[in-house]
């Protein structure tokens, strides 16, 4: 093959892999906004929170103390179980403190006291864990190998695995299940939800514990790639316009907006970067979805929304 | 027994016109604004001027605007940082390049470069709605901080990238600059802020507000009625960014004295819309009271960690993220209408003082 041909490939499949890891984020956001209708901005935040609480635990920190014990420190998988039981724990309490409180409220008034849940749990994280930079290591393979001239990283691999199989048990439980349908009922209306006998409680704590857990994941990933710190928590604001391409309410939509917008910001930043100064990434991502929601204003996926006076 | 209209009659239509009908109102605001006249006289404390009372004027200044566009229209926007950004880029282009230029009016000009580029974020509004609007308008916040760091043109070639206020005077004084007095810099943020409020209230209580209340209200509706969305919109888009430049303009020169790009970087945006939120959507009032509220928050808690308390600062600002989050959350819990409905319930009661009911 050319070489330039092959270099085209690799900032594809590079770009690719980069979409994976925003679908990862985006994932959390659509299962939230499926179910609840909140628009949940604290959800980068959970997932730094998660990786913060997962480090914590497998280096044997005590939180608020920030002294390290070796007695304490857990092997990776039993620090993954006792991240996603603490996860679980934050969803019945943020249901508990918040989202009880807030029945039946605006989406803008629901979308701030995210943006206020994101504050306290930024606070949080840093009191409990400390605000240094950690490294997250839970043995991912990280080497390199080749195919047919383009060198792909293992770990790209694993994570791209990993979203698929995520989004394959989301969508039948989302399909198939007498949950997953109690779900989008409580997305249509609070209150016709509650009145039909759906037990909005449940499926809240359902459904933040789910989407802490897809938190937990892209904060492994994330953790991963470049450490634990507070600029974890921005990946939200990649993960937006992957949300809006693909539709907030599809999670198919989820993966592919990730991966459009992966490969467009690699490209961009290749191709067009150099003549326009570059560091473009920044907002490329928004100007794709913006252009593709002139077509689509529900974006890829998105429930076709039928107004009526 | 005070606050009460009865025996006020409206028996002209200048008077049923009144920006504040009711009496009492009137000489509230009227000796609220003479007495904030008046501060410089009696106060000349930097602290307060730089830290709570300017910063105040400036914030309150850039919730009205959000609020003409969130509140009143119903288009949420998190791209304030940006549309402050070009207020004040375009402050400086214009101060720079016509020295002789009346400070004022330059603010006031500066506002119309923001105008326009809101009309342009705002173009995809009529396709767009709520949230999908709200992620499309950060496009506008990360394009047009990404533009004025990659352009050299915009802070003039400086090789420190930092915009710096020029000094610049007005009645022999010197109102902004470094060596300007923070009384004169209040004095002129004031009489803005007042002349733009004043306007503004007058805006939304006539056709074009009424126009913007009812797209918010329910578009299909007012498309029916006869509202033309696309124009109302932009129009909300255009007066809403010319504000928010003018209170980008003064951010910059009144406030900060020199800027760089990272001071209009997505929190800011953040910050004026928990103003508009807590102050309360679609009320005048309210985009002063949530600005008073969140500069004056983070002031007392960090008197009380740090100065009360004797915490670490860098502990003191973890709790800081947690006490400003939870009373986020508390006060939307408690009054989703924000502090304008308080305020507003708090006179319905006073109508009835001293009977309950």
């Amino acid at each position: 093959m050319p070489e330039s041909v092959v270099f085209f490939a690799e900032v594809v499949v590079g770009g690719l892999m980069a979409g994976v890891m925003y679908s990862l984020v985006a994932l959390g956001f659509v299962l939230i906004f499926k179910a609840s209708g909140v628009f949940n901005f604290a959800q980068g935040v959970l997932a730094l929170f998660a990786a913060l609480t997962l480090v914590g635990i497998m280096t044997g920190t005590v939180p608020l103390l920030l002294t390290e014990y070796e007695f304490l420190a857990m092997p990776a998988a039993v620090a993954i179980l006792l991240t996603a039981a603490v996860m679980i724990g934050l969803a019945y309490l943020i249901e508990f403190s918040v989202l009880r409180r807030l029945v039946n409220q605006e989406p803008i008034i629901l979308f701030m006291a995210t943006i206020g849940l994101a504050f306290v749990l930024e606070g949080v994280g840093d009191t409990l864990w400390g605000s240094n930079v950690k490294v997250l290591d839970i043995g991912i393979p990280n080497g390199n190998f080749e195919i047919g001239g383009m060198l792909l990283r293992e770990f790209d691999l694993f994570a791209a695995a990993t979203a698929a199989v995520l989004v394959i048990v989301l969508a039948v439980v989302f399909q198939k299940t007498k949950v997953g349908r109690a779900l989008r009922a409580v997305a249509d209306d609070h209150q016709a939800a509650l009145s039909v006998g759906i037990p909005l409680k449940t499926i809240w704590i359902i459904v933040w514990s789910v989407s802490g857990f897809v938190a937990l994941v892209a904060g492994i990933m994330w953790g991963t790639k470049s450490g634990v710190q507070f600029s974890l928590s921005l990946i939200a604001l990649k993960a937006l316009p992957v949300l809006i391409l693909g539709g907030f309410t599809s999670v198919p939509g989820a993966i592919l907006g990730g991966l459009i917008i992966g490969v467009g910001e690699k490209l961009a930043e290749v191709y067009i970067g150099p003549f326009i100064g570059g560091a473009i990434e920044n907002w490329f991502a928004y100007m794709i979805a913006l252009v593709f929601l002139f077509f689509r204003p529900q974006g890829l996926f998105g429930e076709k929304i039928i107004e009526r006076v | 027994m005070l606050y009460r209209e009865a025996g006020q009659f409206k028996n002209s239509y200048g008077k049923d016109q009144a920006i504040f009908p009711i009496r009492q109102d009137r000489v509230v605001a009227i000796v609220f604004i003479l007495l904030a006249l008046a501060l410089p006289a009696v106060l000349h404390d930097d602290y307060w001027y730089n830290a709570i009372l300017i910063p105040f004027l400036v914030f309150s200044l850039a919730a009205l605007g959000l609020n003409i566009l969130t509140g009143y229209a119903g288009q949420i926007s998190l791209g304030t940082g940006g549309f402050m950004a070009v207020g004040a880029y375009a402050c400086y282009k214009l101060t720079t390049a016509f020295p002789e230029l009346n400070i004022i009016v330059v603010f006031l000009t500066s506002g119309l470069f923001a105008a326009a580029v809101g009309v342009v974020f705002g173009l995809p509004s009529l396709r767009i709605k709520g949230f999908y609007l709200a992620v499309a308008t950060l496009a506008a916040q990360f394009f047009l901080i990404w533009l004025f760091n990659r352009v050299p043109w915009f802070y003039n070639n400086q090789p420190s990238g930092t915009i710096q206020s020029p000094p610049r005077e007005m009645f022999g004084v010197q109102v902004i600059g470094a060596a300007a007095a923070p009384e004169f810099r209040y004095l002129i943020a004031l009489v803005i802020v007042v002349i733009i409020a004043l306007a503004t209230k007058n805006l939304v209580r006539g056709r074009i507000g009424r126009s913007w209340m009812a797209i918010r209200d329910m578009d299909i509706a007012a498309e029916i009625i006869g509202i033309r969305p696309l124009q109302t919109k932009l129009v909300a888009f255009a007066i809403s960014s010319y504000v928010v430049g003018v209170a980008g303009a003064m951010y910059f020169a009144v406030h900060l004295g020199a800027a760089e790009t990272i001071a209009f970087d997505i929190n800011l945006s953040f910050r004026v819309l928990f103003m508009v939120i807590l102050g309360g959507l679609g009320s005048i009032l309210g985009s002063f009271m949530g600005a008073a509220f969140i500069v004056l928050l983070p002031i007392l808690l960090t008197n009380l960690f740090v100065g009360g308390l004797g915490t670490a600062p860098a502990t003191a600002k973890h709790v800081e993220f947690i006490v400003f989050g939870s009373l986020i959350i508390f006060f939307l819990i408690v009054e989703p209408g924000g502090l304008a409905r308080l305020w507003q319930i708090g006179k319905e009661k006073l109508r009835l003082w001293p009977f309950p009911y």
